[in-house]
């Protein structure tokens, strides 16, 4: 039984704590925070690049470093920690592993070293309004060579120089890999509860695409990115989670209130607790989540759907209970507190709402002893 | 990241399962059935051969030391005995107090004379312990002990009552906490004591538990006299040695109670919903709902995977095993409660031959409340859980520097 990460996982998790306590401290989330023109901070986006961090799990022929995806999940445990304002995700979760599940070896060696350098920012685009979206609901459409439609929103739309659409191909539905400096898009900004990531409507109209993997294989294929995000996203959720909790221990130990420490009082002793347990059953359901992810094991399906409900109901509970711990101060704009629970609402509702993976989780369940 | 033993891990587990294979029957609802229809002294005694045959094979005290009649190997070993024991039906419950808690507070605070008098007997399943510990007026503060000894001569006499004590209908030995000073401070006031159950002036009555059953006891201690060369531990010292009892709290494991997420999931099938529209198993909130209990048994299963990763290194586990009982308790009562429900009005029934799974869904609704309380209540290990794991300060305490006869006790 080894159901940890190794020492060298470890180290990677360390020497990236100390990273981004230094280049992503909170001054550079707010940096994006209070300036509706930025979208995501460039100067952090070159150190991580120049880390190698966003072609970590991206094969060394490919132009990344060719480690696992281990070691992408202790990275993404501290960019959630750290609320970090880049599209880290969009690029190296959703765009990166897709061209790695589905493209062909002229698209892997024409857009990988490009995400692994930085130069590449990448998005992932379903959702078309409000809702769900199934394979029934999707509109846009792709002819084999341009592809029209609307979507929204997309995360890290604004600054993306690509994107993975998914879109309807006939009659069915198929990935489509997307340049978005073109004439046929047009990018639209969109307000919303996290301005530290960018967020915009994209519109194509007859835009020049190619396809991403087969005909018709495109829901099934944006499921197998999903699984994968998912299990990545959770480690943000968790590390974000974290946060908070040493935040409200922090806090709680310092702050006096009837002469004392409130951290005395059972009522923040007990929410704290309870921050505790959630976070605990959120890691291990994430670490199982790992393992299926890079052993690519059968189970990965099952254990996504796990990690993802487990981390978003963590993240929302300890971000909430932060700022609950921390009284009138916690409601201001000054402290990080809401920094977490704008965050914690992005990463929860951002491919697909803790519902939608709840109801995955179960359906997931019922296959797997159908079989 | 894998889920493998080490070689000499794997070596173990088989030579644990062939001798559980050898000697007891894997679990199975028939095999369950059986052992229900036993009568305790039945199963008491199936239990003791049980443990004198697990003893033999060298299966007990794995972890304890070699001079102690253990096997000195790791915790992780106990740990998979314990994973391949919970397979089967055996009969090991009788002695998981006294060898998990009792006997390793005995073996720590003892002469060589005790430790050849009580230890191997124990081993072998000859001899059974329970914790005489909480008392009516001390559950969660449990140093509120007021069962009194005082001295006499080479003696202490006892009088009180201790109660919730698992087994001391047929314990022969019990490891009892007595005031001994009310004249300090609470803390520093007791004395721990080796007691002999079967002696004169210990009564044990079974208490009738809200579930109906009466698994648990009330002792009356009457003038009980104990030799002080049963003490353990200093007189006044023993709240420590209450401590090294409480901290050698065995690792739970296999530990799931009454129907879980798989067995709500089955009788979803055959149901309808209360609300209409086919069977509970459609119904969207109710899908939710057993995601939730998924995700949490999953995370508590897969966090004691963690906890032997820890102990496989040689490790020892810390107090954040103390959330896999405010996990399992309450998701035990949410799962029961939903499934009493869902059935309507049929859900009161809880007569085996008519009620869904012999009606352990009611059995889970009974024993839950219970399960929330015993070996430190939610409220007690959150409190465990945010001070000795959070690092959290203690709460204001009002009985520092109070000597305990002055402390105020609402009754």
């Amino acid at each position: 039984m080894n159901f940890d990460f190794s020492d060298d996982q470890k180290s990677l998790k360390d020497q990236a704590r100390k990273f981004l306590s230094e280049k992503a401290s909170s001054k550079v989330t707010r940096s994006v925070l209070d300036d509706a023109e930025k979208s995501y901070d460039k100067d952090l986006w070159r150190a991580v690049a120049e880390m190698g961090w966003l072609g970590v799990a991206i094969p060394e022929e490919h132009g990344g470093l060719g480690l696992g995806r281990l070691e992408l999940c202790v990275l993404a445990e501290e960019i959630g920690r750290a609320v970090a304002p880049i599209p880290f995700s969009s690029t190296v979760y959703f765009f990166a592993e897709a061209l790695m599940l589905a493209g062909t070896d002229a698209q892997k060696g024409a857009h990988l070293p490009n995400v692994a350098s930085g130069e590449t920012i990448g998005c992932f685009a379903v959702s078309e309004g409000p809702g769900a979206p199934t394979a029934a609901t999707i509109q846009a459409k792709f002819d084999g060579s341009t592809l029209s439609g609307v979507k929204i929103p997309v995360t890290d739309g604004d600054c993306a120089t690509h994107a993975v659409v998914v879109a309807k191909e006939g009659a069915g539905v198929s990935l489509v890999l997307v340049d978005l400096n073109q004439s046929g898009v047009t990018r639209t900004t969109l307000k919303t509860l996290d301005p530290t990531r960018g967020h915009a409507k994209l519109e194509f109209k007859n835009a020049k695409a190619e396809r991403l993997g087969a005909v018709g294989q495109g829901w099934d294929l944006a499921e197998a990115v999903l699984d994968r995000a998912a299990v990545l996203i959770a480690f943000e959720q968790i590390g974000g989670s974290q946060a908070c909790l040493e935040m409200s221990i922090d806090y709680a130990k310092s702050r006096y209130a009837f002469s004392r420490q409130i951290g005395s009082f059972q009522a923040i002793k007990h929410k704290l607790a309870d921050m505790y347990v959630n976070i605990e059953v959120a890691r291990s359901n994430a670490y199982y989540g790992a393992w299926a992810l890079s052993t690519e094991a059968a189970e990965l399906p099952f254990a996504a759907a796990a990690s993802r409900a487990a981390a978003s109901d963590a993240y929302y509970f300890c971000a909430k209970e932060n700022i609950q711990t921390h009284g009138g101060m916690g409601f201001t704009w000054e402290v990080d507190c809401h920094l977490f629970y704008r965050r914690a609402k992005l990463l929860a509702v951002q491919a697909g709402a803790p519902a939608v993976w709840k109801e995955k989780l179960v359906k997931r369940l019922e296959q797997r002893n159908a079989a | 990241m894998d889920f493998n033993d080490t070689p000499e891990e794997a070596k173990f587990r088989s030579e644990a399962r062939a001798f559980l294979e050898a000697n007891v029957k894997p679990k199975s609802a028939e095999s369950e059935r059986l052992q229900r229809k036993l009568s305790p002294a039945e199963y008491l005694k199936a239990a003791k051969a049980y443990q004198a045959k697990k003893a033999e094979a060298g299966f007990t005290g794995i972890t304890w030391a070699k001079e102690q009649g253990g096997r000195g190997l790791p915790p992780i070993y106990s740990v998979i005995f314990n994973q391949e024991e919970a397979k089967f039906d055996a009969p090991a419950a009788p002695f998981s107090i006294g060898l998990g808690m009792c006997v390793p507070t005995v073996i720590a605070f003892s002469d060589e004379e005790t430790k050849d008098r009580y230890v191997a007997k124990a081993l072998r399943g000859e001899e059974i312990w329970c914790q005489l510990f909480s008392e009516p007026g001390a559950g969660s503060d449990v140093a509120a002990s007021k069962t009194k000894a005082v001295r006499d001569g080479d003696d202490w006499i006892v009088n009180g009552q201790k109660v919730w004590t698992t087994g001391a209908q047929f314990s022969d030995y019990g490891i009892l906490l007595v005031r001994t000073n009310p004249d300090v401070e609470k803390h520093k006031g007791l004395t721990m004591f080796i007691v002999d159950m079967k002696q004169k002036g210990v009564e044990v009555r079974p208490i009738h538990q809200a579930s109906g059953g009466r698994e648990f006891s009330e002792v009356y201690f009457t003038d009980v006299r104990i030799p002080d060369s049963s003490r353990l531990g200093d007189p006044g010292m023993g709240w420590n040695v209450a401590l090294v009892t409480l901290m050698n709290e065995r690792l739970a494991v296999g530990g799931s109670y009454g129907p879980d997420y798989k067995e709500i999931l089955d009788f979803a099938r055959g149901i309808s919903s209360p609300t209409g529209g086919g069977a509970l198993i459609k119904d969207e909130a109710f899908r939710q709902k057993l995601a939730d209990w998924i995700v949490r048994a999953e995370g508590y299963k897969l966090a004691k995977f963690r906890t032997m990763t820890a102990l496989s290194k040689g490790q020892t586990p810390g107090p954040e095993s103390s959330i896999g009982k405010v996990i399992n308790a309450n998701q035990m009562m949410d799962i029961a409660n939903t499934a009493i429900e869902a059935q309507d009005h049929f859900g009161i029934i809880n007569d085996p031959d008519l009620a869904p799974l012999e009606g352990a869904f009611h059995q889970s609704y009974m024993f839950a409340p219970g399960l929330r309380i015993a070996g430190g209540t939610d409220e007690i290990l959150k409190n465990i859980i945010a001070e000795r794991v959070l690092g959290l300060p203690q709460d204001v305490r009002v009985d520092k520097g109070v000597a305990f006869k002055d402390l105020p006790s609402g009754r």
